[in-house]
């Protein structure tokens, strides 16, 4: 063990697209009770230093795993396969043309249910896109596409956030 | 969940040493002490039995200064000179301080940071915080009749840096070993979770008399994970005093203009808030300084509607604090209700009409955060049994960086769980530029304005180059008391620089060594003496984490590193009870450093076996 093997390896599962939320909540909680730096406070300065740098690798591991668009990033960049999204803004036209419709169904909804129907279709597009993904990595391990397939569900999620800024904007 | 074992203060790790440790509910309008005696938690009395400290603090003169039942009792007739509700002021700039008019003591702003005139000269938050922080470290040293070895200081969960950092200034001017700053929520939730055994997730509504915390938790097993936090800093108990009194000022026509019949009026509106809790109707009643009496009878509808604002606040905070834990309020074990201020009806009704449910009140809500500090505290002063506890915790509001056009970006996101290192690049924006200035921000709104600024500094030294071609890497890291220090790194050319983070209305690190010496913690004692003492406290500490990390693990070392180990051992033990206090420090600190090489192993040890033991699980 040590502070460059992969989160997979800290948290000993498989290097995979496909995992189980709850093992790795546990493996965190179980990984922290072993290198929280409360659990060294009474053993001065090093000590602590040590345990901070386990215990902020341990949560930096923990926040990539736990969400599937951070998975999938990570998984892209350890097959040489990085999104450099902020380099690589072309996105194929369909999509493009669909981020729109929900931009203006978004600047048309007034009430509740109209934020209810676009988040219930952003949801869907958003499962359609992850089990996409789960297939480009663990089925064909096709790194590239999957890296493309991750810069659209930034898109998504981004409109996501949007939604909700939204429904609280209504809601006040 | 395990029951938490607590072991006798004689069965620490080391049988000599035992190591008094306390938690302190730092509150608005009063403070306590506890701490763990024969296994279980308690608050500590004062010599007449009472457990609660007004945080209140009279200044008579340069050398005279009354703190708690005694100041209090003065406030109507000295309202300048007795600082009440300092915790509002904490780490805060004049211009913060919401609603100044009413406050019946005078605030000046010189140098950025808020300080409160009296009859001992401007005397800053920080100070007068450490006045109340000191009255409860004497009080627990006199219980315990020996020195203390550190405590775990309770902030609310939605302080900003500023407010943490003044909250740490204040504990070591007043002379504690900070051990751990902790959220009052998750404090309470100790408590809580501990004395029922709980598993499931849990909200904390945490309303004081100055601060409102909302914080979810999910307990399972000893592990007190934060989910979510949010609250307002500014806005409690306090807040409903003066809406009560604004509302008798209104009905009776009446102006106040003193500060003494601010204070008079503050405190009957005071006492008709706390009648309102059994009573349906009370008589408000406060003595003017012209002689004249203030009366008037307010009933319970009255009050509620008059504060139905406030509570409307803390229920929309509780709201946006379910959605950043995207959770629903029926997907919640339970809501435990902490802070005296939760004892108005209107609040848990508020609450019990919000989550559908009635809210959990079986511990004392004045009491609860300082007994699961206390708690914390015990198990952080390195008592075993205790081990089953885990608290991880988050940061309140979001970190950032201002970029061109006084926009944010946003480098570690609110409720990251700590400690947590974030690193995002920047690049320059003109060619052959050599300097970045760093501007580090903390809150949620897109504009510089609107967030809180936490510090500034400068890298310098970039080899000139094309704009946009260097790389800067800045990285932000929050320790476990969510404390934060910032470093920008050019990839290139491996100029750094770092700032740890003393907001700008902090104390600095000189002040702190000036209060030091003038204060009342060390007005009695030499101060060579003292730091004598400290350093050989330091350094059985030392001695004493070494010894029981050989015991533990001294198999990962060979006998030659065995030896340089135990050569630092026999040194500092030689060196402690040497009269100057810096020979006793170097030889601790060549221990420190002698035994990092060991310590990062011990740790490598301790993960590879938590690996194998979910090995051995699965099989």
């Amino acid at each position: 063990m040590n502070l460059n093997d992969t989160d997979f390896e800290l948290f000993d599962v498989p290097p995979t697209f496909a995992q189980d939320r709850d093992a790795i909540d546990a493996r965190w909680k179980a990984l922290q009770r072993e290198a929280h730096p409360d659990r060294f406070a009474a053993q001065g300065a090093a000590a602590q230093r040590i345990a901070m740098q386990w215990s902020v690798r341990i949560n930096e591991a923990y926040q990539r795993l736990k969400d599937p668009v951070k998975r999938a990033t990570y998984l892209c960049e350890l097959h040489g396969a990085p999104l450099n999204a902020e380099d690589n803004t072309a996105m194929p036209g369909d999509f493009l043309m669909q981020q729109m419709e929900w931009r203006e169904s978004l600047d048309d909804a007034h009430d509740e249910a109209a934020i209810d129907r676009l988040r219930t279709e952003v949801d869907a597009a958003r499962a359609r896109a992850l089990s996409s993904l789960d297939w480009l990595i663990d089925e064909k391990g096709d790194y590239p596409a999957a890296a493309q397939q991750v810069r659209a569900l930034m898109f998504t999620e981004r409109f996501a956030h949007d939604i909700e800024v939204k429904s609280d904007a209504l809601g006040q | 969940m395990a029951l938490l074992q607590i072991s006798e203060p004689g069965q620490a790790p080391d049988p000599h040493q035992r190591r008094i440790a306390v938690g302190i509910d730092l509150g608005t309008t009063h403070s306590l002490v506890a701490a763990v005696r024969n296994g279980v938690a308690e608050c500590l009395p004062d010599g007449e039995g009472r457990v609660l400290l007004p945080s209140a603090v009279r200044y008579l003169d340069q050398e005279r200064r009354q703190i708690g039942f005694d100041a209090l009792s003065a406030r109507s007739q000295d309202a300048a000179n007795t600082i009440t509700s300092v915790k509002r002021l904490m780490g805060r700039g004049l211009s913060d301080i919401a609603n100044r008019e009413a406050i019946p003591y005078r605030l000046t702003g010189e140098g950025g940071m808020v300080k409160v005139q009296t009859a001992a000269g401007e005397k800053s938050p920080v100070e007068i915080s450490a006045e109340i922080l000191a009255t409860l470290r004497f009080r627990a040293e006199d219980t315990f009749d020996d020195d203390l070895y550190g405590a775990v200081i309770t902030v609310p969960a939605y302080f900003d840096e500023g407010q943490r950092q003044a909250t740490k200034d204040a504990a070591e001017l007043a002379g504690l070993n900070v051990l751990r700053l902790i959220s009052e929520p998750t404090a309470a939730a100790i408590a809580y979770g501990l004395d029922n055994a709980s598993e499931g997730i849990y909200a904390v509504y945490d309303l004081g008399g100055g601060t409102f915390d909302i914080s979810i938790l999910r307990l399972t097993q000893g592990v007190f994970e934060v989910i979510a936090t949010g609250g307002d800093s500014a806005l409690g108990g306090d807040d409903y005093d003066h809406a009560l009194a604004d509302l008798v000022l209104a009905q009776a026509g009446m102006r106040v203009e003193s500060d003494a019949e601010k204070a008079s009026i503050l405190v009957a509106a005071r006492s008709a808030k706390e009648a309102l809790t059994d009573a349906y109707t009370t008589t408000f009643r406060a003595q003017l300084s012209s002689g004249a009496v203030a009366k008037l009878d307010i009933t319970r509808a009255q009050f509620e509607e008059a504060t139905r604002p406030l509570t409307d606040r803390t229920i929309a905070a509780v709201r946006k604090a379910l959605r950043d834990a995207r959770l629903k309020p029926d997907e919640l074990k339970g809501i435990v209700l902490v802070g005296g201020a939760t004892r108005m009806p209107q609040i848990r009704s508020a609450v019990a009409a919000f989550f559908g449910r009635e809210p959990l009140t079986n511990l004392d809500p004045d009491e609860v955060v300082a007994l699961g500090a206390s708690i914390q505290a015990h198990q952080l002063a390195g008592h075993k049994g205790a081990g089953d506890l885990l608290l991880l915790d988050v940061i309140p509001l979001s970190l950032g960086i201002e970029t061109m056009g006084g926009l944010v970006e946003r480098i570690v996101p609110r409720n990251q769980t700590i400690p947590t290192a974030m690193a995002q690049d920047f690049t320059t924006y003109k060619d052959g530029q050599t300097a970045l200035a760093l501007h580090v921000v903390q809150g949620e709104r897109d504009l510089v304005s609107d967030c809180r600024s936490l510090a500034r500094f400068e890298l310098r030294g970039i080899p000139p180059m094309v704009a946009g071609a260097a790389r800067i890497r800045v990285t932000f890291t929050v320790d476990a008391d969510g404390l934060l220090s910032v470093g920008a790194k050019e990839q290139g050319s491996g100029v750094e620089a770092s700032v740890v983070v003393k907001p700008s209305y902090g104390l600095s690190d000189d002040q702190i060594a000036t209060m030091l010496k003038d204060s009342f913690a060390t007005a009695q004692q030499d101060v060579q003496a003292r730091a004598v003492v400290e350093a050989r406290v330091d350094a059985d500490r030392m001695l004493l984490a070494t010894r029981s990390a050989l015991d533990a693990d001294g198999d990962l070392l060979n006998a030659g590193e065995r030896a340089e180990i135990d050569a630092l051992m026999s040194a500092l033990e030689a060196a402690r009870s040497h009269p100057e206090a810096a020979v006793v420090e170097a030889a601790t600190k060549a221990l420190a450093d002698g035994t990092e090489a060991f310590a990062a192993e011990r740790m490598n040890r301790g993960i590879a076996r938590a690996l194998s033991g979910r090995t051995v699980d699965s099989i």
